[in-house]
């Protein structure tokens, strides 16, 4: 009697599965088929490096070239003031504020008698105003030209402040986290608020485009009528977890291409470099960047960058971030996507209703984007470690401290706390959903609100 | 006979309303059962729960003599409910398996018996069409291909016939009678009485969650009659009012009478003879569903209530 019991519910479990992973198969399937998932899929990343890359092309050409004409009373900022990538300094003779620009400059500096005051007032004169990042790149360049022009006369020969200048031009900041005993690791901020940035942005895109695809799939079944086909074969909790899970297999196929897309695209990529290049870099990675002697002269300035770049991306801990990633980009679906299924089955033909019902999901969606964003620069403020534990924002929040390290700027018991609160959250919403779901899904020509959803969701219903 | 689904004093009310209220009946097995009512007389409630959608909230459900487990009794149950509804952008193949395998059935068993369908309804060149390709009719035809196609004991049509030409319909009510025949029971909710007249075994009319009539549709027929004759002669002009019966109207070569008192038709018909009229035809005139189903359910208010909150 016991063994046959067992074997009940042993079956009825087995069922319980397998219709899910129908569920799950169709969801998968014909979205993977699409021909627009195919296209976003592949077009996504090219358009993606298309973008960095064209905007690099354009601010290294599209830029304005400055022309500026300078009058100088003292006489040594000829030889003194540097000429940068966007502004050309000339001395030429008999020019005045009326005929520079008939003369082709687009400018004219005129300097004061450099008299060893604090306050020195430099006049510029433009036919087209000036943007603020040229203006202080000129104010750079003339205090430059004073700063050396002091220096020397206080005795440092030319030759000196030549190699001074040289010397300084590759200092940049190392930091390491202490790690305890004489254990430390190399960090780079820049990188940390660059992957934080990154994943977080990607995750509230994701959450949007695919809760939107869940809430887009329950209003089709219930406007197509065939919730009710399909109901009384399913329970309507599993056909809503069959969805949601569907989707979500969609969406981490999604990033697994992209991965795999953007890595052998980078491959290609640096196949393509001239060869020479490629060697620099392989022998800079086998002395760790330690060039000396007639290497350092061999090592171009590219190459120099290329492994740089290489090397600060090496310092992150890849595999806790990805799987992190991964983590949170399936907590934070699973926890929005049931809150969108719920929406979707209470709204009838008219998407106005779909939209207004979603604006509550929606909003702390967009705010943990704000907070996150924030986050990236300052990963350990009280704000920062409120919404990396809360789900609503945690999964953003807490990717953009990750990237700061595990356990230097997130302890482990934070990101456990976190992980188990989003893990809660999202069985929460899903049991909430669930319950609105399955009356919303059978429910026709009836305006509902949040009240009612709620109402729903904590009264015995079906 | 033991029978396949008994209803058992269910109840179900919704906030403000009693959308079931203590109904009970039974549908004997093989039979074609007729459930009817007006709109919002709590039919699609009352079927929802016995597809296992809802539970109700009081009473049993037996079906095979046990009570209902939608978990497990679900796969013997074919539903097909009055809206009907498909994935427009999935090819009608896949849709069938993929409604076939909810069901229970193995993708081998459910690949055959679509194909057997599809044969038998001439519609295997549909395999990769789409429903959004169908025509309203083709569609329905589809459904009901569906709802069958895992042999269930129970197979539940809501209006069936809606929508579909006389030729289709014709061929949906064969297979209906044959499966009936085979041994599945068939449960039909319609409102549409002249179809119930020709079909049903039995039939169960509900009106404001309550079971207002329950029996055959020939017992029910005897039970609302008026004792009204047609008579067929050749001078009906000749015929009049007397005291064995009231003449109703006349029309063609046809008079109506209804027979007075406790008075027989044999009576009715012994006067015309006696009185020399040729008699071309006689018969009873029984009232017609419909006229039962509105004269029961005019009187009551059924028609506002669909548009109550629930």
């Amino acid at each position: 009697m016991q063994q046959q019991g067992h074997f009940k519910i042993f079956n009825f479990k087995n069922n319980f599965m397998h219709k899910i992973w129908l569920i799950i198969q169709r969801e998968y399937t014909t979205r993977v088929q699409n021909k627009r998932f195919l296209l976003v899929t592949f077009l996504m990343p090219l358009l993606m490096v298309g973008f960095i890359f064209g905007s690099a092309y354009l601010s290294s050409t599209g830029t304005e070239h400055r022309k500026i004409a300078v009058t100088d009373p003292n006489g040594f900022f000829k030889n003194a003031i540097k000429n940068t990538t966007q502004i050309e300094f000339l001395f030429p003779e008999n020019i005045d504020t009326n005929n520079y620009s008939q003369k082709g400059f687009t400018d004219i500096l005129l300097l004061p008698k450099f008299e060893k005051t604090n306050k020195t007032e430099y006049i510029l004169r433009s036919k087209k105003s000036m943007g603020l990042v040229l203006q202080n790149s000129i104010i750079e360049s003339i205090n430059a030209a004073i700063e050396d022009r002091m220096l020397q006369e206080s005795g440092i020969q030319q030759n000196v402040l030549d190699s001074i200048h040289k010397a300084s031009q590759f200092a940049s900041l190392k930091a390491y986290e202490d790690k305890g005993g004489n254990k430390s690791k190399e960090s780079n901020a820049g990188l940390a608020m660059g992957i934080g940035y990154a994943s977080g942005f990607l995750i509230y895109l994701t959450l949007l485009i695919y809760g939107t695809m869940v809430m887009r799939g329950v209003m089709e079944e219930k406007t197509n009528r065939i919730a009710e086909v399909i109901i009384s074969s399913v329970k309507p909790f599993e056909l809503m977890l069959g969805k949601v899970v569907g989707i979500g297999a969609v969406g981490l196929t999604q990033f697994a291409l992209w991965i795999i897309l953007i890595m052998s695209l980078t491959g290609v990529a640096m196949g393509l470099l001239p060869s020479d290049l490629q060697n620099q870099v392989a022998s800079l990675q086998q002395s760790n960047g330690q060039m000396t002697g007639a290497g350092m002269i061999q090592a171009s300035e590219s190459a120099m960058r290329l492994y740089k770049m290489q090397h600060t991306i090496a310092t992150a801990n890849w595999p806790l971030i990805l799987s992190c990633f991964v983590f949170y980009f399936l907590g934070g679906y699973l926890f929005y996507a049931a809150l969108f299924a719920a929406v979707g089955s209470v709204v009838n033909e008219d998407p106005q209703d779909a939209q207004s019902l979603t604006f509550p999901i929606t909003m702390p969606i967009i705010f943990s984007y704000i907070i996150t964003n924030m986050v990236t620069q300052n990963p350990n403020t009280p704000l920062a470690f409120w919404a990396s534990m809360l789900p609503f924002s945690s999964p953003m929040v807490m990717m953009a401290r990750i990237a700061y390290g595990v356990p230097s700027a997130v302890s482990y018991w934070e990101l456990f706390v976190s992980m188990f609160l989003l893990i809660a959250g999202f069985l929460f919403t899903t049991w909430l959903s669930g319950k609105i779901y399955r009356t919303g899904i059978l429910m026709y020509g009836k305006k509902v609100n949040w009240k009612t959803m709620f109402s729903w969701a904590f009264t015995k219903q079906a | 006979m033991e029978p396949l689904l008994s209803l058992r004093q269910v109840k179900k009310y919704y906030a403000t309303q009693k959308a079931v209220d203590d109904i009970s009946f039974d549908i004997q097995k093989g039979s074609i059962f007729g459930l009817l009512g007006p709109n919002g007389a709590g039919k699609t409630t009352l079927l929802r729960m016995i597809t296992g959608i809802f539970y109700p909230d009081e009473g049993t459900i037996f079906f095979e003599g046990a009570p209902f487990k939608p978990s497990e009794d679900i796969r013997k149950i074919g539903y097909m409910p009055e809206e009907r509804g498909m994935y427009k952008k999935m090819k009608i193949g896949e849709q069938a398996l993929y409604l076939a395998q909810l069901k229970g059935l193995s993708k081998a068993e459910a690949t055959e018996k679509i194909k057997y369908w599809f044969r038998k309804f001439e519609m295997e060149t549909w395999w990769h069409k789409k429903v959004e390709d169908l025509s309203k009719g083709m569609s329905q035809k589809l459904q009901f291909v569906i709802t069958v196609l895992h042999e269930p004991s129970l197979i539940i049509l809501d209006e069936p016939f809606s929508g579909l030409d006389p030729v289709n319909a014709n061929l949906i009510k064969d297979e209906i009678f044959g499966l009936a025949k085979k041994g599945a029971t068939i449960l039909f909710s319609t409102h549409r009485m002249e179809q119930v007249e020709e079909i049903c075994d039995q039939i169960v009319l509900v009106n404001l969650g309550k079971k207002i009539l329950d029996g055959t549709v020939a017992s029910i027929k005897q039970q609302f009659k008026e004792n009204i004759f047609s008579i067929e002669a050749d001078q009906i002009e000749k015929i009049t009012d007397t005291a064995i019966f009231t003449i109703l109207k006349k029309e063609g070569q046809k008079v109506f009478v209804k027979i007075n008192n406790d008075n027989t038709s044999n009576q009715v018909l012994a006067h015309l003879l006696q009185n020399n009229h040729q008699i071309n035809s006689y018969h009873e005139v029984l009232p017609t569903l419909n006229e039962i189903f509105i004269k029961l359910v005019e009187s009551t208010h059924a028609t506002t209530r669909a548009f109550q909150n629930i």
